[in-house]
């Protein structure tokens, strides 16, 4: 059940697509920032599966540019 | 406080992002945190902070009805998200574990709690029995700079209007009086023409006695952020003690305690000399005047000053200044010709814009409202005032000293639109408040420490106390709490926490503290703030307006204060606007306060007004004008001549030390909230004494040894700190005033400027002894 944060980074122009999209994937909270194209992003997946099948599909969105990852908690460890 | 664990792992998960985006990205910012959906249990809500002059813009996190965190408002434009320490902290004030949450009276010489109700009845019947024994200028309220704008416009209304006494005073006599005075001999309209933004546009700054690094952190940082990006941006710091911001400063000048006025003349006789004067502003935007000389002290009861202003030409002006040459100045001062030219060449430099900062060290001071007409002398003569970055900016210390002393008027002689002895103004208070004509008495009574010391005298038998600790403030303490303590006088002390003014107290009630209470405060850019009540209260805790309101309800002016506790808040503020009611002061309705992080006044058609008396932003000026000092009925400035005159008390052979008193970064004012804070309570956990290294030497103390600090009117005992933040010169010791266990007020000297009638807390002669 892992908790992770990473600073998300559109691509050029894609501030509120990437918005959008991230805001309608399950168990991801964002917080855009109000004077730069970054957005804060939290997941908190329920299992591995979850976990798993989200990255998968952070991976896949073709409004993201980066994901750099600045905190990682896992309970099961 | 509830939160889960892991709620608390996600939070620590964004603060950590949060703070990484910070590095990477320089000045980011994410105000939409507090809206994000379900954020980790915390809602935020705006306030302005309540520990400084400066009204920095705070978010304050809430979950479960409770405060637990704090954040610089990156919407406001003053702090643009920065806080100082005592700011990010400055919540856990409200948790306290000594919290007055219940009313108490002493019954047979010991506090009882009673439920609050019984102490208002207590209060209004006191109140009454007073007045009609001994008259009605035997009651009074002393309020303060930390009184919302609410707060104190209820107690004029009663005071002043119901009960018809003008026995209402606010510490911000203590602190802001001079500037007030300054104002108005100058301009004839209080408050600062400039704004913040000065920061950003000027060139060069001077602080006069203002040790900004300690006392206006975010602006002091402001100041070296703007530096550090425009690269030509020079910092002087003119003072009496080394501090912070000498250490921070391109050049620290020195000058020998009051003689800021030799040194202010100086430089307008230089700025003169070589042809710098702006001719055509002076000519088109300027008067010359003298005053009387050698005005006193006020050191002995009943003291009256009163002045005599005179036209001068600018050739008598200027035959004025021959007696601050540089070199006789350097005399005088002890700030060298050379330091003197320098500082003259840069007010004197057109293409310079200059900025000077002042608060305590020009207020605080026997002649504080000549060395602020200095000041404006200076900006006047080389006409850099009113534009972007040449700005003569007076700091005030308390969130609300502007806001609710100066602004609503809660001074003896004020009144929320011109003072007491203006029989138009009397007669617009009359018909907004509702009373026969008449009701206003047109004299003023007492201030400050007139008032004190008309209750040691016994001519006031009835003082209400709220928002203050003038048992630790006072100067020349001893005479007032003997005063207070003795039978037949009835204190009354609104407050959040015990304090030695508490210990006075026929009856404490238990005040709401800051945002447990909707109100309004106004910073010293004339910058209007609003605030919700954003957690409740802990027991019987009542706002102080509504402590008014009870009481004045009780005495039977219902109609006066006719409110719903719902919307009382909203209500006063419409009402209070309608004193304000033109484009000079016009201020912003309840709804757009409401919505932002604060609004400057005037507030005309929908727009806040950076520089007043600059026809380019100011829609008060004249048609057709430039600049127009619309306070003056000719529309012009004055210059003054002031000369230089001594201390009320300076070192003699028997007490041969200067004292010079002030505060800390760590903590406000006497200490009573922020020492209930823990971080900033270890963090200066006591008062201490700064002696200047080769003084400690002769004296044989080293750092944290005893010495005892003796004046004329008492003597206190304390540690010793050499080199510690601050460093004094030879010959002068320095004591912060927040910890009550130091009462250092028991050692100062209630000497006042004649004009302004604020004391000078940093001027009075000791002797050190080691003990």
């Amino acid at each position: 059940m892992p908790i992770l944060s990473f600073l998300a980074l559109p691509q050029d122009g894609g501030m509120e697509q990437l918005c959008n999209d991230l805001s309608a994937m399950e168990y991801c909270e964002i917080i855009p920032a109000e004077n730069q194209e970054v957005i804060v992003l939290v997941t908190d997946t329920p299992d591995v599966e979850a976990e798993k099948n989200l990255q998968k599909s952070l991976k896949n969105l073709p409004s993201l540019q980066s994901l750099s990852m600045t905190f990682g908690h896992n309970a099961e460890q | 406080m509830k939160l889960n664990r892991r709620s608390f792992i996600k939070s620590a998960a964004v603060s950590s992002a949060v703070a990484t985006a910070g590095s990477i990205f320089p000045g980011i910012s994410f105000a939409d945190w507090k809206r994000v959906k379900g954020a980790y249990g915390i809602t935020w809500k705006k306030a302005p902070c309540r520990f400084c002059g400066t009204g920095c813009g705070v978010l304050v996190g809430v979950t479960n009805n409770r405060a637990v965190a704090v954040k610089g408002d990156p919407n406001c434009s003053v702090n643009k998200g920065l806080c100082c320490v005592k700011g990010y902290h400055s919540v856990q004030a409200l948790y306290g574990r000594d919290r007055l949450k219940k009313a108490q009276i002493r019954k047979n010489g010991k506090m009882v709690e009673v439920p609050i109700a019984e102490a208002l009845d207590v209060i209004a019947a006191k109140l009454k029995e007073t007045v009609k024994k001994h008259g009605k200028d035997s009651v009074a309220m002393y309020g303060s700079g930390q009184w919302t704008i609410p707060d104190g416009y209820v107690a004029s209304k009663l005071f002043k209007g119901c009960l018809g006494t003008n026995n209402v005073e606010a510490n911000a006599r203590l602190c802001m009086a001079s500037a007030v005075t300054g104002f108005m001999t100058s301009f004839g309209i209080d408050e600062p023409m400039g704004c913040y933004e000065d920061i950003e546009h000027a060139d060069v700054f001077i602080t006069w006695g203002n040790n900004m690094a300690e006392m206006h952190p975010v602006l002091f940082s402001r100041m070296l952020a703007s530096r550090k990006r425009k690269k030509d941006v020079t910092i002087i710091d003119l003072a009496t003690r080394t501090t912070r911001t000498s250490q921070a400063a391109d050049r620290s000048i020195l000058f020998k305690p009051n003689t800021d006025l030799a040194v202010a003349n100086a430089i307008c006789y230089e700025i003169i000399r070589n042809g710098w004067m702006d001719k055509d502003f002076v000519k088109k935007h300027t008067t010359f005047h003298k005053g009387k000389t050698n005005i006193g002290y006020g050191t002995e009861d009943h003291f009256k000053f009163k002045d005599k202003p005179e036209n001068m030409s600018f050739a008598e002006y200027k035959n004025f200044l021959e007696d601050y040459t540089p070199e006789k100045a350097e005399r005088i001062s002890g700030v060298s010709a050379r330091d003197i030219k320098y500082m003259a060449s840069l007010y004197g430099d057109p293409t310079k814009k200059v900025t000077s900062f002042w608060c305590m060290g020009m207020n605080q001071h026997v002649r504080g409202t000549w060395i602020n007409n200095l000041v404006y002398n200076i900006h006047l003569l080389t006409g850099k005032i009113s534009t972007p970055g040449n700005s003569p900016f007076s700091l005030t210390g308390q969130p609300s000293a502007c806001g609710t002393v100066r602004e609503v008027g809660t001074l003896t002689h004020k009144l929320p639109y011109g003072v007491v002895m203006k029989e138009k103004a009397r007669k617009k208070a009359e018909k907004i408040w509702d009373l026969p004509a008449g009701s206003i008495d047109p004299k003023p009574t007492y201030h400050t420490v007139e008032m004190f010391r008309a209750l040691d005298r016994g001519d006031i038998r009835f003082m209400w106390i709220q928002v203050t600790n003038p048992m630790i403030t006072m100067p020349n303490l001893n005479r007032y709490r003997n005063g207070a303590l003795k039978d037949d006088r009835f204190i009354v002390v609104s407050d959040v926490y015990p304090t030695p003014t508490t210990d006075v107290a026929d009856v404490i009630l238990p005040a709401s503290m800051w945002i447990e209470q909707e109100g309004m405060y106004g910073n010293s850019e004339r910058r209007t703030q609003h605030f919700d009540e954003i957690v409740p209260g802990p027991g019987d805790t009542m706002s102080d307006t509504w402590q008014i309101i009870e009481v004045a309800r009780r005495l039977g002016f219902k109609k006066q204060f006719p409110w719903s506790q719902k919307n009382y808040i909203g209500k006063i503020w419409e009402e209070y606007r309608r004193f304000h009611d033109n484009p000079k002061h016009n201020m912003a309705p309840y709804e757009v306060l409401k919505a932002r992080s604060g609004v400057q006044w005037p507030f005309v058609n929908g727009k806040e007004t950076r520089w007043r008396f600059n026809s380019k932003y100011d829609p008060a000026c004249k048609k057709g004008s430039d600049f127009d000092f619309y306070g003056k009925k000719d529309g012009k400035a004055w210059i003054w001549a002031r000369p230089y005159e001594p201390a009320a008390e300076s070192p003699d052979q028997e007490y041969n030390f200067w004292l010079n008193t002030g505060r800390v970064i760590e903590h406000w004012h006497s200490g009573s909230m922020t020492r209930r804070i823990p971080i900033l309570h270890n963090a200066v956990p006591e008062s201490y004494v700064e002696l200047n290294p080769e003084d400690a030497a002769n004296l044989g103390v080293v750092n944290g040894e005893l010495v005892k600090i003796i004046s004329r009117r008492g003597s206190i005992t304390m540690k010793a700190s050499i080199n510690g933040r601050g460093v004094p010169p030879k010959g002068m010791v320095f004591v912060p005033f927040f910890d009550e266990d130091y009462k250092i007020n028991e050692v100062t000297l209630d000497a006042f400027c004649p004009i302004s009638k604020q004391p000078d807390y940093k001027k009075c002669a000791v002797r050190l002894e080691k003990a």
